[in-house]
């Protein structure tokens, strides 16, 4: 620890601290532009300087560590100052020169409101321009479908530069030219292609980089703002929903260091427009084919109609990739009461199953864990894709100490160098057996992290994959005293849930594939599930909240509560248990998706014996007392991954296919959005231009 | 008046051969395996009594600079680098050297580079020195030949030189600017501290000299740190070159003993002052990022470091730039910003910003097109860039202007007042505005 004076006030500071974190540490303000917690230090706006006693010139704080500060003459400690006139001074300077060709366009800006040097500008600028010039005009550059530029505005504070270099891994912004000609673009104009671009936006201190799905939307202070999760992947990213009346209108990253730090991925921001259109606002009913508008009596009539005329063993439910654990424990109830045990969350035929014990199927490691890994071996995911954010923070781990990263499956770009192992279990097995180079890495590392991803355990041979996989991780020592590095990466929000409270088939009971398979049931509760193919002859009830593909197919629909409408439970691939809160409320006659099970329940006579959420939440409660830890990760008994090795089988031969194919299309919401279709488009066409070049 | 037996360059003007050679007939790695014996603390301690400050403009004690790279080499490689980027207007002395005295600046390099403990030596040239790379590596390869450098070579101490021609950047010339540049990235100055003694090229220990620095090293291990030190003044001590340029009879560049009075200077060597020493308006004494003096302050100036910046000028690369009175001084310090502006990175705000509008603040004043408020206005700005900024840049950019603001504010003010007395096609602005 390092003592040192500032303003005045002594405190005591390690000493790899830099003048900017002693400052804040003393309670003291440091404006600044360029520098950023999580991004390399540049030290160019220059909106920072303190005065550092025995220095000439005034220091950039973010820059000088506290142990390049030396002594007094008599071993007194480095004296800053902070608000004396030489500072008060060189802050008015920097600002004058910020603002002389930045335009006067704040009323018609989209960062007003929330603008880091309109804030600045009031705390520590002067009130009159002496610039008499012409100020700077800058083209606006073409940066892809969700970054909107207005580079008169920018300041040059390369923040975003370096984002995409070192977050993102995607080194597609730079600057070109010297001095006042400086600009930021990308190489001849190419759209951005990370899928964590949307973040720079929220960087941007100014307003030279904005949302373009958002411009000239909404000013900031007429929004309500609802602190919620993200259900567009397994991650579980912390968001703040903002909305004005009925309408989200755009979705902002909140600060949760153990999942998303501060970063969320392009389709949980950009997903907005996807809640407003294609939406399901009032129940039908197929009648002769076509799906007729009904009211709910007649909906819940038809479905209670069906159900009367099933057996027991021909009623079936599968939840979909976004539903929450409430309506999922309210759905399985139902089916008890019904007398079914035909019920599957896992409708991409994932081979997890709880009976093995949970940590057979979390990410054992957690997320935050991932930086303290020391080799990593992924197997038939591709992160980039199913889970952006999190694969960023493997970046951030590979570049804190470059770690071996080894691949087997697709072979993919992932932002940071991966080593193609091989395509399938064969290299696997091998791999198990010692037979390659990487087995010797693995086996060295104090802490290697094993990644298993849906595109390896969605097979048929799923099972016998995963024994291999819990078997390479006992192995190489993965599973040790105070680290389980197995690590299943799920793709859907749901999924973790769903497993917990046991969504999945009781004794004799039918997977999501049987059940969707043509004349296997008489009657199928589908919540929100889309990625299957329902065959002819069953009768859907789709409860849902888009015209998406599980819409198309049913019989009933009952419009439900997408994930900003309703609040729930949500567990992601960690384990973590998070509550989803209400932002706005669901379009038309739709209602929350628990209400709906529970009006249904009445409807066919079995009636569920809770009457508010509240109820329904003691009753999930009482049954998973985990999922009332809100925010934590249960640890799970690492003895399952034991148990899961010894359950062998033989994979069958043939390479790991991705589970998630566009990245942006993944769910109904995000296949709604016309903002994603476009990206989708973008995306696709970039890849045709590469291969034609 | 320095004597022509103390002269180091002596083929300064390319009259003798410039191969090995001619160098070795003038003296040129004699003895330099016995330089290299004095170990190297001997040549570091050799070279901070000799008072030898660096040639590249900021003055900093060279010997105290080498003596700051580590002791021992640890599991980083020591560098040494050499700033040929001579970029700076009115400086002409480093390509003279590499042109026509190579060998001393190689004989030096070794020197350095065992000094410093290191096996490799980059010298960044200037990108529009092309000849001048061309001879430098041309004897380069002499000296490979001849197994005066490189591996297993006669003085015992590995070195490889190698010559990178930069881009033509001004900013190149900076040290950490250069060291980015050498890296293959783009030139621009790195914060400091850490300083480049302790990470350096490619994150290594490295220290930075300007050509002459280096150049001078062996004469100075050959003939003794007495020697130097007792030319010039104390504090300022040596030879120099000075590169004489502007309104004088006979530009030139010349070596000359540290602390020769201007005048002498002017007179002796560059033919005078075009139409007389009554005829000098100012002179910049030390390439264009100097602040200017007026030809009153000139008339009993000894050129060197303490005294120069007395007067709130400096020696900088003791390129002298002689104006005369049919000078037109506000444009001339307007070219100069303009200069400044072309060249700025374009990395940190005061200069990014700065360069350009004190540049088209004083391209009005040179037409007469402003307030006189405006005078203030611009010096303020001017102290506002000064020491704000992550490189010397911005110092640079800044000090002609407060030169021309502090000696010839009467030239402004007479300016605007002549042309706010003539009649113009631009229509008076109004209150209505």
């Amino acid at each position: 620890m390092t003592k040192l004076i500032v303003d005045g006030t002594e405190i005591d500071v390690p000493p790899e601290y830099t003048l900017l974190q002693a400052c804040e540490a003393a309670g003291v303000e440091i404006p600044r532009f360029c520098f950023h917690e999580r991004l390399s230090i540049a030290g160019n706006c220059r909106m920072c300087l303190v005065e550092l006693k025995g220095s000439p010139k005034p220091v950039a704080s973010c820059a000088w560590g506290v142990r390049d500060c030396r002594p007094g003459p008599n071993g007194e400690p480095p004296v800053i100052n902070t608000k004396s006139p030489m500072v008060k001074k060189a802050r008015e300077g920097v600002m004058e020169f910020l603002l002389i060709n930045h335009p006067l366009d704040c009323p018609i800006c989209d960062q007003g409101g929330e603008c880091d040097l309109q804030d600045q500008a009031m705390a520590y600028g002067v009130d009159t321009s002496r610039f008499k010039e012409n100020k700077r005009a800058v083209e606006d550059k073409y940066l892809g479908a969700l970054v909107r530029t207005s580079m008169n505005r920018c300041i040059q504070c390369t923040r975003c530069v370096r984002f995409c270099t070192e977050v993102a891994g995607v080194p597609e912004l730079g600057a070109i030219g010297r001095g006042e000609d400086m600009e930021i673009t990308t190489y001849l104009e190419g759209a951005l292609t990370s899928e964590l671009q949307g973040n720079v936006v929220d960087l941007c201190p100014v307003g030279a980089l904005t949302s373009k799905p958002y411009q000239f939307t909404a000013r900031p202070w007429e929004l309500a703002k609802t602190e919620t999760v993200d259900v567009m992947d397994a991650v579980g990213s912390a968001i703040r929903v903002d909305s004005r009346g009925r309408e989200v209108l755009r979705i902002l990253p909140r600060v949760n260091e153990a999942v998303n730090e501060e970063w969320i991925s392009d389709k949980t921001r950009h997903v907005v427009d996807g809640l407003r259109v294609q939406r399901l606002d009032q129940p039908y009913v197929r009648v002769d084919g076509k799906l007729k508008p009904a009211s709910w009596g007649e909906a819940f009539a038809a479905v209670a109609a069906r159900l009367k005329a099933s057996s027991k063993g021909r009623i079936g439910a599968i939840a979909g990739d976004l539903a929450s654990v409430e309506e999922m424990f309210a759905l399985k109830e139902l089916m008890a009461k019904l007398g079914s045990v035909n019920f599957d969350c896992r409708q991409d035929g994932m081979a997890v199953d709880p009976a093995q014990g949970r940590a057979s199927y979390l990410f054992n490691a957690t997320i935050a864990g991932i930086e303290k890994a020391d080799a990593i071996l992924i197997i038939g995911a591709n992160p980039r894709k199913e889970a952006a954010v999190l694969n960023a923070r493997i970046r951030k781990r590979w570049r804190a100490s470059p770690i071996a990263i080894g691949l087997i499956g697709e072979k993919v770009d992932l932002t940071y160098p991966a080593r193609h192992l091989g395509a399938g279990p064969e290299t696997l097995a091998d791999l198990v057996a010692g037979k390659l180079d990487f087995s010797k890495i693995l086996q060295d590392a104090k802490a290697p992290l094993i990644i298993v991803g849906s595109g390896a355990l969605a097979r048929h041979d799923g099972a016998a994959i995963a024994a291999l996989a819990a078997k390479a991780a006992q192995t190489f020592g993965a599973v040790a005293d105070g680290w389980n590095g197995y690590c299943v990466l799920h793709t859907a929000a749901s999924r973790v849930g769903g497993l917990d409270i046991g969504f999945v088939p009781g004794q004799g009971g039918l997977k999501a594939a049987e059940m969707a398979a043509a004349g296997t049931l008489d009657i199928l509760f589908s919540l929100g599930a889309d990625e299957v193919d329902v065959g002819k002859g069953t009768c859907v009830v789709y409860i849902g909240t888009h015209g998406d593909r599980g819409a198309h197919r049913a019989d009933v629909i009952l419009p439900g509560a997408a994930y900003t409408e309703k609040s729930g439970l949500y567990v992601n691939t960690e384990g973590r248990v998070q509550m989803g809160r209400r932002a706005t409320f669901p379009p038309g006659d739709a209602r929350e998706d628990w209400a709906i099970l529970r009006a249904l329940s009445e409807a066919v006579g079995t009636k569920l014996p809770y009457d508010s959420l509240a109820a329904l939440r003691t009753a999930v409660f009482k049954a998973h007392p985990h999922l009332q830890r809100l925010g934590e990760v249960e640890p799970a008994d690492a003895a399952a991954i034991a148990r899961l090795a010894k359950t062998g089988g033989t994979p069958e031969k043939g390479p790991f296919y991705a589970a998630v194919h566009d990245f942006y299309l993944t769910n109904p919401i995000a296949r709604a959005s016309a903002v994603m279709a476009e990206c989708s488009a973008l995306a696709a066409g970039a890849a045709t231009a590469t291969a034609a070049e | 008046m320095l004597q022509d037996k103390d002269r180091i360059f002596t083929n300064l003007y390319g009259l003798h051969d410039s191969g090995l050679k001619g160098a070795r007939s003038r003296g040129s790695w004699d003895g330099t395996k016995a330089i290299l014996a004095k170990g190297r603390d001997g040549i570091i301690n050799e070279i901070k009594a000799s008072g030898l400050r660096g040639r590249g403009g900021a003055g900093f004690p060279t010997g105290l600079k080498w003596s700051f790279m580590p002791k021992q080499v640890g599991p980083r490689p020591h560098y040494l680098i050499v700033n040929a980027d001579e970029s700076e207007p009115g400086t002409c002395k480093d390509r003279e050297i590499m042109r026509h005295d190579p060998h001393l600046l190689i004989e030096g390099c070794l020197i350095a580079g065992f000094a410093m403990g290191a096996n490799a030596g980059y010298i960044y040239v200037r990108g529009e020195f092309v000849r001048e790379r061309e001879r430098l590596q041309a004897a380069i390869d002499e000296a490979y030949e001849a197994k005066l450098i490189g591996k297993d070579n006669i003085h015992g101490w590995d070195f490889d030189l190698y010559v990178h021609h930069g881009a033509g950047a001004y900013i190149c010339g900076e040290e950490t600017a250069l060291l980015e540049s050498l890296e293959g990235k783009k030139g621009m100055p790195r914060l400091k501290p850490p300083f480049p003694a302790n990470v350096g090229l490619y994150g290594c220990p490295s220290t930075v000299n300007n050509v002459e620095s280096i150049a001078v090293a062996p004469d100075i291990m050959r003939r003794g740190a007495a020697w130097f030190s007792s030319i010039g003044r104390p504090n300022n001590t040596g030879t120099k070159l000075f590169c004489i340029s502007g309104h004088v009879n006979k530009p030139c560049n010349v070596e000359e003993a540290m602390s020769i009075p201007l005048r002498e200077l002017v007179e002796k060597h560059a033919g005078g002052v075009r139409g007389g020493w009554d005829n000098l308006l100012a002179v910049i004494p030390g390439g264009s990022s100097v602040r200017c003096l007026p030809a009153p302050l000139c008339n009993d100036l000894p050129m060197d470091f303490d005294s120069l910046v007395k007067l709130k000028s400096g020696l900088g690369t003791a390129a002298v730039i002689v104006m005369d009175k049919s000078t037109d001084i506000v444009r001339a310090i307007a070219r100069i910003a303009y200069f400044y502006r072309h060249e700025s990175c374009g990395q940190c705000t005061p200069c990014r910003e700065g360069t350009g509008w004190m540049w088209r603040v004083v391209s009005r004043m040179a037409e007469g097109r402003a307030q006189k408020r405006e005078i203030d206005m611009l010096l303020e700005v001017s102290q506002q860039v000064e020491g704000h900024t992550i490189c010397a840049l911005g110092d640079a950019a800044a000090w002609p202007i407060q030169g021309l603001i502090t000696h010839f504010r009467g030239e402004i003010e007479r300016r605007i007042d002549e042309y706010a007395a003539n009649p113009h096609s631009e229509p008076v602005a109004v209150a209505a505005e």
